[in-house]
């Protein structure tokens, strides 16, 4: 019987009469099914449990929190419930860190992917010497600490800083440039901070995917005649359609929360014109009188933008079917 | 199976994860002993949490009052945990939040702007001191408001944030000035004086944090005012003080008498580097003064310009300070014994702090210690401290309201604005409408 031999024990049916018999193998055949699925959940338990308490229960209990409204402790049952995202639609300084967030999301994450796609082509060229070097050379910034990057970064680009100091000493300005004393500057700051930080992130994702790609398809675009450009544009970018989409979503995901280069590099100045959607959430809970309800709220619209944004990317990306 | 492997490792990982998060919650916060000694004469025992942030500063004086507790009451024990104010208001914010005051220390230092927005906010927080036997009259008035609410005062002013003006005597001489120049002035005096400095010396009077409206805070406090009337609603618009200040303000950034850097650290470097010949500022700005060694000799104190035509201007005015805070959690017989003999009772603890760490009373007693009358060769030979208390009693009292923290930023970001040649009323009003927006 082919059943009985796939026995995770590999014991074969015990003698007995016929009738016995197939009455027991029918409760073993149950058997064997619902042991196969208590495994299933015996392992899927613990971390579902888990998941279900840390994550889910306290997102839930948020989303409660977001139709409260007062200060510290005293919260009540706003009304109507909606009310605190109603808010969020007459509140300028979170209409201008939502513009801000998408000032940085739309001119960053397009540049950081192409580079990072660029530069893990270039990389991933047999003929490069030095290739180890190379990748950690890239890959050495996202070893670094968000606040610590973002700490040096504002002393390099302080008034009397080095980028000053380069600038004027090779001639392109007079005088200092206040970098992080005027709105669009100080944004081109962030921005540029942002870049160096995640590019080799993302081009080790690049990386990965290039090196499951088949050669062989490069070697008969080049027959075909194809240069190197049209090499790249026709047949690696499609294959590498997938990791675009994976990086695409969570560089969006992560840009939309951006927080430590807001509050370390700028402290979201001049005049809340760099301040992300999660710092001004942070301001509201313990800087600011604590509005828990009000930014329970903003951390769901949040959620909503990503989501929004994600669906559109996987809607527009993934052409597997 | 890789699926398999993934949960297995994935199950395996969570609870390790937690089980870290939950050492690092335990380790930050121990607990605060209760057992409490009922006899309310003789020594007491026991032990006393306290959470404040410097050990330059604070921590090195509640060390050092529990030293001279520790005299009379040997069997007291003072257990100091070194938490930075931002983490110590969240911390306050997610243990009020959770409900947890267990987790509270017996006492904690608080910034004085920061008092009324968490008594308001979170009253189970705090213990008052009406039956502590503190007495509140030997503080000056303008610090003590900081930390009462409704009359009752919740806090013990620690450090005074008497706001000062120090000048490089070497920088302004050479312009032909004394101190005396730039004292009991206003600041249309000052002005013209800094213009003076910098034509001759090519050295700025001032530096500020761009986009910080703390001049402006001690300005208005100088004149009494502040951002909110005595019901807490602001005022930020019709405000005839703030008008004034924005203006000098704008006048000392647009004449260069006043340089504005982009953080505290060039803020500091731009005195410290003799970039520029002075600062105003509350008087914990010396400790950052004195570490310029090759300066010593070449600084010396005055008071603050006063705003042009406005009622009740002043010289005097306050930038920060802090106050000892019982908790609700606390052992309360045992913290505000410990606080009244020590922070509002004991000239010796004065005597020993201030010389070393240049922490300025604000209980008025210790002002007749001999200590503060001792010159300071830093500052000229002058008896500064001494200069500094005769301030501390004239500062004008304001109210700061729960909603200073959203009415200073309000003002910062109209500043920023009004400089890059926004109109100031509108600009205001606009900070108006934020203010009253966060408070609805």
């Amino acid at each position: 019987m082919s059943l009985t031999t796939i026995a995770p024990d590999g014991t074969s049916p015990s003698p007995g009469t016929t009738d016995a018999r197939a009455s027991r193998r029918a409760e073993r055949r149950f058997g064997i099914a619902q042991r196969r699925n208590l495994t299933g959940w015996v392992f899927l338990i613990p971390a579902a449990l888990l998941i279900a308490v840390m994550n889910f229960w306290p997102m839930f209990q948020a989303f409660l929190l977001s139709m409260q409204t007062g200060r510290g402790t005293r919260l009540k049952w706003a009304d109507p419930l909606w009310y605190n995202y109603q808010r969020l639609f007459s509140d300028e300084i979170f209409k201008l860190t939502v513009q801000n967030t998408f000032i940085y999301l739309i001119i960053q994450v397009p540049i950081m992917l192409v580079v990072a796609m660029v530069l893990a082509n270039l990389l991933n060229d047999p003929r490069l010497k030095f290739k180890g070097l190379w990748r950690t050379a890239i890959f050495l910034p996202c070893a670094v600490g968000l606040v610590s990057y973002s700490l040096v970064f504002r002393t390099m680009f302080a008034t009397d800083g080095i980028v000053n100091d380069t600038l004027q000493a090779i001639g392109l300005v007079d005088s200092p440039v206040n970098w992080l004393g005027q709105p669009n500057t100080a944004r081109f700051v962030i921005i540029v901070g942002l870049l160096w930080r995640w590019t080799g992130y993302n081009m080790v994702f690049y990386l990965a995917a290039l090196q499951n790609l088949d050669r062989s398809t490069f070697e008969a675009a080049r027959i075909d005649g194809a240069g190197p450009f049209k090499t790249f544009w026709y047949v690696t970018v499609p294959q590498l359609r997938p990791m675009i989409l994976l990086t695409a979503i969570m560089s969006t995901n992560g840009t939309i929360q951006l927080f430590d280069e807001s509050w370390n590099l700028t402290q979201g100045g001049p005049a809340y014109s760099t301040m992300t959607m999660s710092h001004y959430l942070y301001e509201l809970s313990f800087q600011k009188n604590p509005n828990f309800g009000y930014a329970a709220a903003l951390s769901y619209a949040i959620l909503i933008m990503v989501a929004v944004l994600a669906a559109i990317q996987m809607k527009v990306g993934d052409k597997r079917d | 199976m890789n699926k398999l492997r993934k949960l297995v490792l994935a199950s395996l990982a969570v609870p390790l994860s937690i089980a870290l998060a939950a050492c690092s919650g335990g380790t930050g916060t121990p607990a605060a002993s209760s057992d409490a000694s009922s006899a309310p004469a003789g020594p007491k025992s026991g032990t006393l949490t306290v959470w404040c942030w410097d050990p330059a500063f604070n921590i090195y004086a509640m060390n050092e009052a529990a030293k001279i507790y520790n005299k009379a009451n040997p069997d007291v024990k003072v257990e100091v945990v070194e938490t930075p104010w931002d983490d110590l208001q969240t911390k306050l914010t997610t243990l009020a939040q959770s409900q947890e005051t267990s987790q509270l220390p017996d006492i904690f230092l608080m910034q004085n702007n920061a008092f009324q927005k968490n008594v308001i906010n979170y009253p189970d927080l705090f213990s008052d001191y009406s039956d502590s036997g503190v007495d509140f009259s030997q503080f000056p008035e303008g610090v003590t408001a900081y930390s009462m609410v409704d009359g009752k005062n919740y806090g013990l002013p620690f450090d005074a944030g008497t706001a000062i003006t120090a000048l490089r005597t070497d920088v302004i001489a050479e312009a032909g000035m004394k101190v005396s120049d730039f004292t009991d002035i206003t600041w249309s005096d000052f002005i013209a004086k800094g213009k003076q400095v910098l034509a001759k010396t090519k050295k700025p009077l001032l530096s500020g944090q761009a986009g910080s409206s703390d001049l402006i805070m001690m300005m208005l406090q100088s004149a009494g005012a502040s951002l909110f009337d005595a019901q807490g609603k602001p005022t930020i618009t019709g405000n005839d003080a703030l008008v004034k200040s924005i203006e000098v303000y704008k006048e000392l950034v647009k004449s260069g008498v006043l340089v504005e850097v982009n953080s505290w650290d060039e803020y500091i470097a731009s005195f410290v580097n003799s970039n520029v010949a002075g600062t105003i500022n509350g008087v914990w700005i010396l400790g950052s003064i004195q570490t310029a060694k090759d300066q010593s000799g070449k600084w010396a104190l005055t008071n603050l310009p006063k705003l042009d035509g406005v009622s009740g201007a002043t010289n005097y005015s306050a930038n920060g300070g802090s106050s000892w805070a019982i908790s609700a959690n606390a052992d309360h017989a045992l913290a505000a014994d410990f606080l009244k003999s020590t922070f509002a009772g004991s000239t010796e603890l004065y005597d020993t702090i201030l010389p070393s760490s240049g922490a300025v009373a604000n209980w008025l007693p210790a002002a007749k210690s001999a200590v503060y009358a001792q010159p300071q060769e830093f500052f000229g030979g002058e008896a500064i401290f001494a200069k500094v208390l005769d301030f501390s009693a004239k500062v004008p009292k304001n109210n700061t309201g729960a909603y200073y923290y959203e009415g200073r930023d309000a003002v910062s970001a109209a500043i920023t604005k009004i400089l890059n040649g926004t109109d100031p009323a509108a600009a205001l009003d606009e900070a108006q409408k934020a203010v009253e927006f966060a408070m609805k």
